[in-house]
């Protein structure tokens, strides 16, 4: 890697301060080189490269679902920064940007079946537009708002999990429930209920949790219908992956006794393809499978991050050609011919969406704090009418006063009025 | 069951609870059974035992041995609609399990709102006085009791374990049932047509007295029903509370009875400091303090690890500290 010059105006980080000079290399002696190659269709420039395995699961792929493919990318990228600058302006209370793993968040998620199941972990919004879910809706979370945006119950797709690597042994088990519900089918003489899979998602820092090798353990001992989809973004907040792993993440499926596949991640061809294929596996019984997905968060880890004290700008510079976007670009116009006129009326129809967009969000609430006395149990709970009596007590007790300051305008007014007004 | 004959049993603790989750998994297919040695052995305590032949490995699942790994995809198995109770095999080895049971379990059904609840149950063999090695004999309720969205309960007769594991299993939320492994063996009459109360979330007076209240639950109620019989020798009329749940407290069964006794005593095994005993203790000094002749007071363990089997009788509160425990009250 040649190192670039550097743009930000902002010194570059020098050993020690630059993580990647303390972190593992990967060089130890006992490492075994990975023999595992990276499952790309696209090159670069946005040429097709072909992959004897892997290019059939894209041959029906016409113009159109490539320009769809395009368009979500684009979404979600005006959406990641329109996302920054509200918490910027305040309006947030926290962003975790996704800018550059577009790629391999739309196209995973559009390889999914209508009876698939999707667990995500916190950064996958590209994931969740393609889920169906509006974007107003989606940022209530980070606005603070609610305690998570969407319901799974009509989404087939779970809340977003903070706790790194914790819903990965969720997805396992409702990828266990799916086999199960076929086993207890055939033990009742019933049909079989159709064919189903999870995906679930996290990042090359949670593949180090526990429970995430347990989620491996399990998900093998039970053949469970699930794909693991890793995002190798390379950073874990400021730690980089050679810390987390002296090998691909991919290859440790085969400690496993599963097959795991690593995929450009900036590919959107590729990450479909590779997606489909496992869904597919996993659907039919021959799960679970893992996919590593090499990307790169080109942006910071979340909008109270900097990553100019742990990262260089070279770094990003190396990244910025395997756009997806620009590969995606590349792509239409070298195959069919796509004109710039076609793709600024795809930026001016998103502009026009993320205005509406911006105002939906902007438009909305918080929850209000008593009704989250109903949703802590699902039956009625004693401690929890008692406390939500001594909460709406203390809160009537404002009222009363503002009552008596209705009599007498220069009275005091309570704290806790003041700011419900 | 219309024969009389046939509508008690008299059995142990352990089998009762067998029975409790065969009648679970035979009226409801979506209960399943997940845990280590659960299978074939039928449990380190055997409580499963026979549960495997009967239903299969599918829902007697012997699992992998990863305490996460359980209760981690029970969860996910609960979002599919079913209804798994896990066994984790000593009380000391739930913490792998902790992130998994407070940051997901109890909390998943506010997360999401209210949109997804996961009834999964957690069978805990709970408490000490069994000559173990270290990490087998705490009692970890505080910490879970601390958390909001959980539920806890445990039996302290084969009769409420018959019920209570039944009606956990049919909760819609979690609940992390408690089992006092001490009293495994404990021999007592179920009545197979009918729970002693039908909301497993209540305590139960199971002896009455008159001038003071003894609240204990699991392992030490034989204790306490034990320590209430000697003081009534030395005139003292004890009346004793099984709390049988320890989260929600039922604490309008122990306002009642304060209210009648002015005296309170809190017995458990785990440590007095941040313990069960305390809160119970504020809320009742709240609620009764009018009627109180004397501060609560608490016996329990010590602010120390578990000690090791030689000495543990030392730690966890008998029929003595109890009995001492009560002189302190009627001191002032």
């Amino acid at each position: 890697m040649t190192p670039t010059e550097n743009t930000s105006g902002k010194p570059e980080p020098t050993d020690p301060h630059d993580a990647r000079a303390t972190a593992g290399t990967g060089a130890h002696p006992a490492t075994v080189e990975s023999t595992l190659p990276v499952v790309g269709l696209l090159d670069e420039t946005g040429a097709r490269v072909q992959d004897s395995r892997f290019s059939p699961w894209i041959e029906d792929l016409g113009r159109q679902e490539i320009e769809e493919i395009y368009r979500s990318m684009l979404r979600a990228r005006r959406l990641d920064e329109m996302a920054t600058s509200l918490q910027r302006q305040g309006q947030m209370v926290l962003w975790p940007p996704l800018r550059g793993q577009e790629a391999a968040q739309v196209a995973s998620a559009r390889a999914l079946g209508t009876e698939d199941y999707v667990f995500p972990s916190y950064r996958e919004h590209a994931v969740i537009l393609e889920r169906g879910i509006p974007a107003e809706e989606m940022m209530t979370q980070f606005r603070g708002h609610t305690a998570s945006s969407w319901k799974p119950s009509e989404t087939r797709t779970q809340i977003y999990s903070l706790v790194l690597g914790a819903q990965v042994p969720h997805a396992v088990g409702y990828a266990m429930g799916i086999t199960q519900d076929q086993k207890l089918a055939a033990e009742e003489g019933q049909n079989p209920p159709p064919e189903a899979a999870v995906l679930v998602y996290y990042g090359d820092g949670a593949s180090t949790e526990g429970e995430v090798h347990e989620s491996m353990v399990f998900a093998a001992s039970y053949d469970a219908p699930v794909v693991f989809f890793v995002q190798n973004n390379q950073w874990a907040i400021s730690v980089p992956f050679s810390t987390q792993s002296r090998v691909p993440l991919a290859t440790r499926a085969a400690g496993y006794g599963f097959e795991g596949v690593r995929v450009d991640g900036n590919d959107p061809l590729a990450v479909l393809a590779v997606t489909r294929w496992a869904l597919a596996e996993a659907r039919q019984g021959r799960g679970p499978v893992m996919i590593e997905a090499e990307t790169f968060r080109l942006g910071a880890h979340t909008t109270a991050d900097d990553p100019t004290k742990y990262r260089r700008t070279d770094e990003e510079q190396l990244w910025a050609p395997r756009d997806p976007l620009l590969r995606t670009r590349n792509l239409l116009e070298r195959e069919y011919g796509a004109e710039d006129v076609w793709f600024q009326g795809v930026e001016d129809e998103t502009s026009e969406w993320i205005k509406a967009t911006r105002a939906g969000i902007l438009a909305g609430g918080p929850v209000d704090l008593e009704q989250r006395f109903d949703v802590v149990y699902a039956t009625d709970h004693p401690l929890v009418a008692e406390e939500r009596g001594w909460y709406r007590e203390y809160q009537d007790s404002f009222v009363e006063e503002d009552n008596d300051d209705a009599a007498d305008a220069s009275g005091p007014r309570g704290l806790g009025r003041e700011e419900q007004a | 069951m219309s024969d009389t004959k046939e509508s008690t049993l008299r059995t142990t603790m352990a089998k009762a609870l067998t029975l409790g989750m065969r009648r679970a998994m035979s009226e409801d297919r979506s209960v399943l059974l997940m845990g280590e040695d659960i299978g074939s052995l039928g449990g380190v305590y055997r409580v499963t035992e026979g549960l495997k032949a009967d239903f299969g490995a599918h829902r007697v699942r012997d699992t992998p041995l990863g305490e996460a790994g359980i209760v981690g995809t029970a969860i996910g198995m609960a979002m599919r609609g079913y209804r798994p109770v896990c066994e984790i095999q000593f009380d000391g080895f739930t913490f792998p399990a902790f992130n998994q049971i407070t940051t997901q379990l109890a909390k998943m059904h506010a997360r999401t709102n209210g949109d997804v609840a996961v009834p999964v149950t957690i069978r805990i063999p709970n408490g000490g006085v069994i000559g173990s090695v270290e990490h087998h004999s705490e009692s970890p309720e505080a910490l879970f009791a601390h958390t909001a969205g959980l539920r806890i309960v445990t039996p302290s007769t084969p009769q409420d374990a018959y019920w209570m594991i039944q009606q956990s299993i049919a909760c819609p939320d979690p609940v992390i049932f408690l089992e006092p492994k001490r009293r495994y063996w404990l021999k007592g009459e179920v009545n197979l047509l009918q729970p002693n109360t039908p909301d497993p979330f209540s305590a139960q007076v199971v002896r009455e007295g008159e001038q003071l209240t003894l609240v204990a639950w699991g392992p030490l109620v034989p204790v306490a029903m034990a320590a209430a019989e000697a003081a009534s020798q030395d005139g003292r009329s004890v009346e004793v509370v099984d709390l049988r749940s320890l989260s929600p407290v039922d604490f309008d069964t122990l306002e009642a009875s304060v209210n009648h006794t002015g005296r309170m005593v809190i017995a458990h095994e785990a440590p007095v400091f941040g313990g069960l005993g305390g809160e119970i203790a504020s809320r009742i000094t709240d609620r009764c303090f009018y009627s109180l002749e004397a501060p609560v007071q608490r016996v329990g363990g010590y602010h120390l690890p578990y000690p090791p089997a030689g000495v543990e009788e030392e730690y966890v509160p008998d029929l003595d500290r109890i009995l001492d425990a009560i002189d302190r009250a009627f001191a002032y």
